[in-house]
């Protein structure tokens, strides 16, 4: 059981496998990591589900080797994400930039908290609310317990 | 009150239905070319192995034409070429090729063998000119108009019915 656990523990740690290969990796450690780290933002344009640094394909591979290229000549990391984005569209970004047309996509997570939070509010403010007080008893309602509290001893 | 509370869950499903229901219409892997309406990158394509001419950029400006990317090893290109043949040996348009990412002499051999549409043909073996058109498989057909501006990108084989209903009205348009 023990050793059940810790190998299903040691699936949700294994690193993303990257498809880099040896012969893309740039010779300066720094430039390689963001080079890296960039991959990992780019959509594969083929296998859209994947990241440039996970994908397999030839184009993710022609990409990820004009990413290490741009970075080379001294472009930023924004500017080489801008590059792409500039041939491929914004649907090339992982995650999707917040301008104009997101706005709803990114805030809606929040505005479904904020409208079901109210709602669960005003839905348990309105069960705990206390029952209406009832009229006072009569004199005769008084007067019949007291009767049958007495029967009772 | 109450009531509200009892047909807001069927009033949100019916939102977020409606949402879904549009959602299906459309393709989530479809991907919108950034080059419509703006001008054609710029490119200098050499010949590919057994021609003579590449292609530049510059070639394509003056009249309505197709520029189609392709390679030997792309199967959906196999579908489409007898297409590209017809529209060719009919003169209904000048259709450039890009052959990519292509090994020397594979191409020459493929057109060989099936027949060559294209007036000229540029070399993409490094898949660069491809990037800079934002390609993103083959067949990829763009259609360019007079002034060298990109105003349709076509990211699958082109069909007689697809070249009937879509395209040749366009061009048709385009060539007015």
């Amino acid at each position: 059981m023990r050793k059940l656990y810790l190998t299903l523990l040691s699936l949700l740690v294994v690193p993303a496998a990257f498809a880099v290969e040896p012969d893309e990796v740039l010779a300066d450690p720094a430039l390689e990591a963001r080079a890296v780290k960039i991959d990992t933002q780019l959509r594969c344009v083929v296998c859209q589900s994947q990241s440039i640094a996970e994908s397999n394909a030839p184009l993710a591979k022609d990409l990820r080797i004009l990413v290490r290229e741009r970075l080379t000549e001294g472009d930023s990391d924004a500017q080489v994400i801008a590059y792409m984005v500039e041939r491929y569209g914004d649907y090339v970004l992982l995650k999707p930039p917040v301008q104009g047309n997101t706005y709803f996509l990114w805030a809606f997570p929040a505005l479904a908290l904020s409208v079901g939070a109210a709602g669960a509010f005003m839905f348990l403010r309105s069960t705990k609310k206390a029952p209406p007080a009832a009229d006072p008893l009569s004199e005769d309602d008084e007067d019949a317990i007291a009767a049958i509290l007495e029967e009772r001893g | 009150m109450n009531r509200f509370f009892l047909l807001a869950p069927v009033f949100l499903f019916a939102v977020i239905g409606a949402f879904f229901a549009y959602g299906l219409t459309r393709d989530p892997s479809a991907m919108p070319s950034q080059l419509i309406n703006r001008a054609l990158p710029d490119f200098d394509m050499p010949a590919i192995e057994g021609f003579d001419e590449g292609l530049n950029s510059e070639e394509l400006k003056g009249e309505v034409v197709l520029l189609n990317v392709f390679a030997s090893w792309c199967i959906s290109c196999h579908i489409e070429h007898p297409f590209l043949m017809r529209l060719a040996q009919n003169d209904v348009i000048k259709i450039y090729g890009l052959n990519w990412k292509e090994r020397p002499g594979d191409g020459k051999a493929w057109l060989d063998r099936l027949g060559n549409p294209y007036v000229k043909i540029g070399d993409d073996q490094a898949g660069r000119v491809a990037i800079d058109l934002g390609v993103t498989g083959a067949p990829e057909t763009f259609v360019i108009d007079r002034e060298g501006r990109v105003r349709f990108r076509v990211a699958a084989p082109i069909t007689e019915d697809y070249w009937n209903d879509v395209l040749a009205p366009m061009i048709e348009d385009l060539r007015r």
